[in-house]
């Protein structure tokens, strides 16, 4: 079905161009640079390391923490303060949530894996586009995963039904419903799923599928951008 | 910790007898900084953007520009302001939470370089006398931490300045989505190098390493007239006029090769 979306893209299934590495920050344990159009994420993973304050240490697994932000220009408008807003605390806590289920911590009693998401630019999807960075982070630590963790917004708009919205659709007025979904795609199975707008139980089915469709073609991408840093021995 | 702290003495006193050689565990001389690489507009969500690689070290920054009442004492002037942050994604000695002191120092450094030069003239900003008028923020973040961030910092704030394009403002709101022809003008370029201290050698543009066995430091930004316009001592160690006068010297022979770089 061929049609005009607010970009230029001519199919309601077609991502914007999508670009991913690992291994980008030094210092890091794992990271990773993923990009979706105009919405851009690195992710940083640092641990298994020691969890302060001691209190919130489970002496059965290591935790994961999760940390989403943007920085204060990557907003088209007013600046972001820097820090933790609501929004930015509710994302760090989803996030969080739809990589737990594909990570195994057993064998790291008392520590905790933090992971940072940083968002230099914004054009709608920087939650799912942080999932994706942050999975191929985490897998670059070395973190014992059964499958990595891929997400993509799908959405209907008046009636249009598309997958990976940008801000302009996002925003156009009418019956718009944007949902936000985590996928593991080995499994199929749905780690984040999130909506604003208004939809019918029919339409979220068909929406769900057109996702994890969207989610095995980005999982490409990101197993791609593991096996570009760890062919040929290139491991430092 | 009495064997974390022996390591780093070993550490520096390895790093220090290696200095009095002439030789870094990179290759490079004393007074040579990493390769730096510049780029500039990469980000549309700013007014204007910039990042800073030197070596492995990078940093981004961009400005957000917004209509404000000016301060009654100065009706006629829009304003600058500077934040840096330390992003905990860029190094694990960075922890998240409210700007540490080393993220404010570095803030007011990197402010004091552009406000003192009268880099930006802040009556450019005023829009309508007493009524509106533009502020600028000036972010810088880490992005990499591996050494020598103030230098990059104040390049970045520099460089994002000078890629600037006032966006519209009509009817009393701005229009992010169209950015005019108007750019920010930059009436000086002011560089900041910091002058490490190690045992008796001056460095600059140190690696992380380095960095943990430096004894005092001093950043002296620069412009190209020649003159000062800031300069921080930092670090618990002290330093003789002599030393002062070395340091200033090699910042500002520094300044004007980076200046040279990227104009």
């Amino acid at each position: 079905m061929a049609i005009k979306r607010t970009d230029g893209r001519t199919s309601p299934t077609q991502l914007r161009p999508i670009e991913a590495k690992a291994g980008v920050i030094k210092r890091a344990d794992g990271s990773a640079y993923f990009r979706i159009g105009n919405t851009w994420a690195y992710a940083a993973v640092y641990g298994p390391r020691d969890l302060h304050p001691k209190f919130m240490q489970n002496p059965k697994k290591g935790i994961l923490r999760c940390e989403y932000a943007m920085m204060p220009f990557s907003g088209m408008g007013d600046r972001v303060r820097p820090g933790p807003s609501r929004r930015s605390k509710e994302i760090s806590m989803v996030t969080e949530k739809a990589l737990t289920p594909v990570i195994n911590l057993d064998e790291f009693p008392n520590t905790v894996v933090d992971v940072f998401i940083e968002l230099p630019q914004t054009d709608a999807g920087s939650r799912c586009a942080g999932i994706c960075a942050a999975s191929i982070a985490l897998a670059d630590a070395g973190i014992p995963m059964k499958d990595l963790v891929t997400a993509i917004a799908v959405g209907n708009l008046n009636g249009q039904k598309v997958v990976d919205l940008c801000y302009e659709e996002e925003a156009l007025e009418g019956e718009i419903a944007d949902i936000p979904m985590a996928v593991i795609p080995s499994t199929g199975m749905v780690t984040l799923l999130q909506m604003d707008g208004i939809i019918t139980k029919e339409d979220l089915n068909e929406l769900l599928q057109m996702g994890v469709k969207a989610c095995q073609e980005i999982y490409q991408i990101q197993r791609k951008a593991l096996t570009d840093r760890y062919k040929g021995g290139n491991n430092e | 910790m009495n064997e974390i702290v022996t390591m780093n003495d070993d550490l520096k006193a390895h790093i220090i007898e290696a200095l009095n050689k002439g030789v870094r565990f990179d290759g490079r001389k004393l007074d040579e900084f990493r390769k730096i690489e510049v780029k500039t507009g990469l980000i549309n969500t700013s007014e204007g953007s910039a990042t800073v690689k030197i070596g492995e070290t990078e940093v981004i920054a961009g400005i957000k520009m917004n209509v404000d009442k000016p301060y009654p004492d100065t009706p006629e002037e829009g304003t600058i302001m500077v934040e840096a942050e330390l992003l905990p994604l860029s190094s694990p000695d960075f922890e998240p939470g409210p700007p540490d002191i080393r993220s404010v120092e570095m803030a007011r450094v990197v402010d004091r370089g552009i406000r003192e030069s009268k880099t930006i003239d802040l009556k450019d900003l005023c829009i309508d006398k007493g009524l509106k008028a533009w502020s600028v923020s000036i972010d810088v973040l880490s992005v990499n931490y591996a050494g020598g961030l103030i230098d990059a910092f104040g390049l970045a704030a520099l460089l994002a300045l000078r890629d600037t394009r006032f966006p519209e403002y009509k009817d009393g709101a701005v229009d992010y989505h169209k950015k005019t022809d108007r750019k920010l003008i930059l009436k000086r370029f002011p560089i900041p190098v910091t002058v490490f201290k190690i045992g008796n050698n001056l460095i600059v543009d140190p690696t992380v390493e380095e960095e943990g066995a430096v004894d005092v430091r001093l950043t002296v930004t620069s412009t190209e007239d020649g003159r000062l316009c800031a300069l921080q001592k930092g670090g618990e160690g002290e330093l003789s006029t002599e030393e002062i006068a070395r340091m200033m010297e090699l910042a500002m022979a520094k300044a004007k090769e980076i200046r040279e770089l990227v104009m």
